[in-house]
């Protein structure tokens, strides 16, 4: 009883349908990036998935460069936030227009 | 038997992200994240990519969460956090996906089960972290020293974005 590949379409769909949602819902800039992580991470499912189905290791080798990728990410994302924090004492995002015409 | 676990793994994961962005508590998205970051790795244990779970549990569940969870007690958020204004949108566009997502499937039906290709690079018998390190040191080796190179400039880029008063810094020096 082996999975099908629809399957793991349809959950890292899922997964990410919910990290695009976050991003356009929440105005907490660390959830902003908590959702960016779900996007990476059903991406890296599907990657995965596929690896498993063609029997090829490259998609696996993907994943391992898009997580080099989000750790990166994640620490200038981190560093943004904790900059903008100093100059404006929130993280709310509707406090940061000044590049909104 | 293989079902069962994924259905199990899905279901969590799925759940998992819609507490991430349902919650208000920034702590408590990042502890689903941290649930969901564990079970993505269970499901690649179901996928042979034994070495990607490892790594997922300690890049992501062991690094990047704690750096999150470090940044939202340091800059102790008050919990006056209500949802965007642009949330008709949101729903507008995730909605347009949805049904995009359905149509779709419903198009192409369902895939039929493992079909063999002639280009394997994967050699049975091996391990999968003997095989990702093969050709990861051999066709990927670019890319690799590109990773290490971003790796670099990201932790650089960090420490000067956190650095108090970079601008003051400079004017002095």
């Amino acid at each position: 009883m082996t999975v099908p590949l629809s399957y793991y379409l349809v959950l890292s769909g899922i997964v990410f349908l919910t990290g695009v949602v976050g991003v356009l819902l929440r105005r907490n800039i660390i959830i902003i990036l908590l959702s960016v992580e779900l996007m990476l991470n059903a991406t890296n499912i599907n990657f995965v998935a596929f690896s498993q189905y063609f029997h090829d290791v490259a998609g696996q080798v993907f994943v391992f460069f898009a997580l080099t990728v989000a750790a990166a990410e994640v620490a200038v994302g981190l560093a943004i936030i904790i900059a903008l924090y100093r100059a404006k004492s929130t993280i709310n995002i509707d406090e940061f227009q000044l590049l909104k015409w | 038997m293989e079902q069962v676990f994924f259905f199990y793994f899905a279901f969590v994961i799925a759940a998992a992200s819609v507490l991430v962005v349902a919650v208000r508590n920034p702590i408590y998205s990042a502890v689903a994240l941290l649930i969901m970051f564990f079970h993505v790795a269970g499901l690649y244990v179901t996928l042979h990519a034994e070495f990607l779970a490892a790594v997922q549990i300690i890049v992501y569940a062991g690094a990047i969460l704690v750096l999150y969870l470090f940044v939202v007690m340091l800059l102790n958020l008050r919990q006056d956090d209500h949802y965007h204004r642009q949330w008709p949108m949101a729903a507008a566009v995730g909605l347009t996906l949805i049904i995009e997502a359905i149509i779709l499937t419903a198009m192409k039906g369902w895939t039929t089960p493992v079909v063999v290709t002639g280009t394997e690079t994967t050699v049975e018998g091996t391990g999968n972290t003997e095989a990702i390190g093969d050709v990861l040191y051999s066709t990927y080796l670019f890319p690799f020293e590109v990773a290490s190179l971003i790796l670099l400039v990201a932790m650089i880029g960090a420490i000067i974005l956190a650095k108090k008063d970079p601008l003051e810094v400079n004017g002095e020096g």
